[in-house]
């Protein structure tokens, strides 16, 4: 904090340069008031066009029946709303279905993405020969596309066929296990593979943010006679909470927003046990082309994200205070 | 079929290749082997445009081999007629279907569109293609031209909507190599319900596995499709307003199918594709799968196979098929050249299907398919008769998503996680409000 204020106080105390004073000021003169509005420009035009006026499209969407094809596109108000929680309207089932699954792969897969990437993180920033080559290794499956990714474990988790039922049988354990086909192991292929692909991306995050934690407060530990645990307790994780704050806000929303995994390994089997909110969204939107209802749902999700992510900041500042 | 199957499976044939890839990659052999046969195209039946220089533009998915071969026909076509350009745009199917009537209604979509059958009653309900009635008449084409079934499936409303140029059916496949492993005469192929458990039965003795049950629309689902037509039953009713699929011939197909793994023919939980590699490496004996295999299995010599119509193993003959139809497309300015000039080139290359049968499709003109170079593609051809029992999906808007829920009723029969009766039952619960809803959308 002490860094901030006293960067910003030389500013501030730094000399205009004479020559350049009077030709901003009347620069200032002739703008006027609309300086920072033209600054702000460009982020307002594209937050405005990419984000907001499709916010504001999509809830118009939401209160009709939309096919942009169709000829009529009636305003049906609330009933693609009361469709996702009357239980005798079509799609009721799959959606909270979809919600189920979104839930579950979140819960399951978050605390993974949290604390494994931390551990390894914590490993790769001590020195040891060979450690850039490690770096590399963990982050290397997060530069692969999902297409890639999703066909390669699906048929190396292929019941029948695939490599890792057949290394299990070769060391005695079960090798008909149907990792991507049945419950629960389709959740844990999932998630496994989930946490295999993205855990480099994480680390990388912990790793700038343990590289800015500053030596000094671990030497002044050491000399207190603090153990590796409570230096971790109470030098690490504190100098990490922002980065803690980050990692765990976007796992959250990655996690909620999964759908190229359960699309190409499981195809969302067994039935649509693993068809997420997402995808559902998509087929509903994109393939079904009903696209107010595809927008109360996206609407109705991103409230639901909302709610979680304010619960994560609310519980990150009460741990602060 | 099925708006997302079709595509899905496209999806990842194209994205992800192997085994999925081959529904797409139709590939194989190239085209260009005009037999000299050039030029005589344009003329009688077709109604020759005579009109001023116009530029078409197409659009398909042909990703796979077959859109060089459709490519190496539209630039014979280009080069036949010098007042018609032909310009030809391939996407995957997936994004193909969801690009075409934003497209069309924004005035840049093309004015020739490739469309399979399940498609067309979606694109015609929603106002993206003509009528093309009066085309089949100027081109005289009519039913006696093609087979029944796919004829009768480019009407929608008793209108049609699609001229077609091929059919891709499920095939039945056999390995040689494991059939005589067992005892079995690799060149008799079992045609009905008792030589094919006879052989199944043989199989298991000698330790194989015969007949895998995929619980995925590709290709299990199509299998039990095309089983529940054979026990006679249908997807819908005729008026395409309640769900059909769990009636007691649909069950007892399920079951049927279903209980190889009980049966210990299949193993359970077998993954997408798998079917077909365990086929290609020797595992399994049997497997119904797309035409569209043919081409993949001819990259594999090492693998000894034939190819022969689906067994009939309930009371009648029936297979699982789609295919590609022409469509003109809406356009927002009328262009009577360009319609012309379009009809013209649908009938060429409708004429010219034989090469486009090479790239592994059944042409739906009857002269093409009775000719002998058609005979002279063995694998092809021996696909032919079940054009006249193909079991087409049934041409109404929006059944894309109803026929989802049908396949994902199969999967959970088929995983084990409901039995047939219950999966069926509860598909078509779901399935019906679907079409309940589609009606309204609709208003058929």
């Amino acid at each position: 904090m002490a860094d901030v204020i006293e960067v910003g106080a030389a500013r501030d105390d730094a000399p205009p340069s004479a020559a350049k004073a009077p030709r901003r000021g009347a620069t200032a003169g002739r703008t006027g008031r609309a300086t920072p509005y033209l600054f702000l420009a460009p982020y307002l035009i594209l937050f405005g066009v990419f984000g907001l006026l499709p916010i504001i499209l999509g809830v118009w969407l939401s209160v009709h029946q939309w096919d942009f094809q169709l000829p009529n596109r009636p305003f049906v108000g609330l009933d693609n709303y009361k469709q996702l929680f009357s239980s005798d309207s079509a799609v009721f089932g799959d959606w909270w279905q979809s919600v189920r699954a979104t839930a579950i792969f979140t819960l399951l897969s978050v605390p993974l993405l949290v604390v494994v990437p931390l551990g390894l993180a914590l490993l790769l920033n001590r020195s040891f020969p060979g450690r850039t080559f490690f770096r590399a290794v963990y982050f290397a499956p997060y530069v692969l596309g999902v297409a890639v990714i999703g066909l390669l474990w699906r048929f190396l988790l292929d019941a029948n066929l695939g490599l890792v039922n057949r290394l299990l049988g070769v060391v005695g354990l079960p090798s008909d296990t149907p990792w991507v086909t049945n419950m629960p192991w389709a959740w844990i292929s999932l998630v496994g593979v989930t946490v295999w692909w993205t855990s480099g991306f994480n680390a990388v995050i912990y790793l700038a943010g343990l590289q800015d934690i500053s030596p000094e407060l671990y030497e002044a530990a050491r000399m207190d006679g603090a153990s590796a645990w409570q230096r971790f307790r109470n030098v690490t994780l504190p100098g990490l909470r922002p980065v803690l704050l980050f990692v765990i806000t976007t796992t959250v929303l990655a996690s909620a927003n999964m759908f190229g995994q359960s699309f190409l390994i499981t195809q969302g089997t067994p039935g649509t046990e693993t068809r997420t909110v997402v995808w559902f969204i998509v087929e509903e939107g994109l393939r079904n082309n009903n696209a107010g209802r595809a927008a109360a749902m996206s609407l109705v999700f991103a409230l639901m994200l909302v709610v979680v992510s304010i619960a994560n900041f609310r519980l990150f500042r009460y741990k602060e205070d | 079929m099925i708006q997302n199957d079709m595509s899905r499976r496209r999806l990842l044939g194209l994205g992800l290749g192997l085994g999925a890839a081959a529904s797409l990659t139709l590939a194989g052999c190239g085209g260009g082997d005009d037999d000299g046969a050039s030029g005589p195209a344009a003329g009688n039946g077709g109604k020759e445009y005579t009109g001023p220089k116009v530029d078409l533009k197409l659009w398909n998915g042909f990703t796979g081999g077959d859109g060089e071969i459709f490519k190496t026909l539209v630039n014979q076509f280009n080069t036949e007629h010098q007042n018609i350009a032909v310009s030809v745009a391939t996407y995957q199917w997936e994004d193909y279907y969801n690009k075409l009537p934003g497209a069309a209604s924004s005035g840049n979509g093309p004015d020739i569109a490739v469309m399979h059958m399940d498609q067309l009653a979606t694109f015609a309900a929603r106002g993206v293609i003509s009528e093309l009635d009066d085309v089949a008449k100027n081109l005289e084409l009519s039913e006696g031209d093609f087979a029944p079934t796919v004829w009768k499936g480019g009407l929608y409303n008793n209108k049609r909507y699609g001229i077609p140029l091929d059919m891709h059916p499920l095939g039945f496949y056999y390995n040689k190599s494991v059939m005589e492993k067992a005892g079995l005469d690799p060149n008799k192929p079992p045609t009905t319900k008792d030589d094919f458990t006879a052989a199944l039965v043989e199989l298991k003795k000698s330790g194989v596995q015969g007949f895998w049950v995929s619980p995925f629309q590709f290709t299990g689902g199509m299998t039990f499709y095309s089983l529940l037509n054979q026990w006679g039953g249908t997807l819908f009713d005729a008026d395409v307003a309640k769900a059909t699929f769990n009636s007691d011939p649909a069950v007892e197909a399920c079951t049927w199918f279903v209980d190889m793994i009980k049966q210990g023919h299949s193993p359970a939980n077998v993954g997408q594709d798998a079917e077909y590699l365990a086929f290609k490496s020797g595992k399994n004996a049997f497997t119904w799968n797309g035409i569209w295999q043919i081409n993949d299995l001819k990259k594999s010599p090492e693998v000894q196979w034939g190819v022969a119509p689906l067994p009939q193993i309930g009371s009648k003959p029936a297979a699982w098929a789609n295919s590609h139809n022409f469509t003109i497309v809406k356009q927002r300015a009328n262009n009577a050249n360009k319609v012309s000039a379009a009809k013209v080139f649908i009938n060429w290359l409708s004429q010219h299907s034989l090469d486009w049968a090479k790239g592994g499709q059944i042409p739906a003109r009857k002269d093409v398919r009775e000719g002998a170079e058609f005979k002279a593609l063995p694998e092809i051809s021996a696909l032919a008769p079940e054009l006249d029992y193909a079991a087409f999906p049934p041409a109404a808007p929006g059944l894309g998503e109803v026929i989802t829920t049908f396949y994902n009723s199969f999967n959970e029969a088929a995983l084990g996680k409901k039995t047939p009766k219950q999966a069926l039952d509860d598909g078509v619960a779901k399935a019906n409000k679907q079409l309940e809803d589609n009606r309204k959308k609709y208003g058929s």
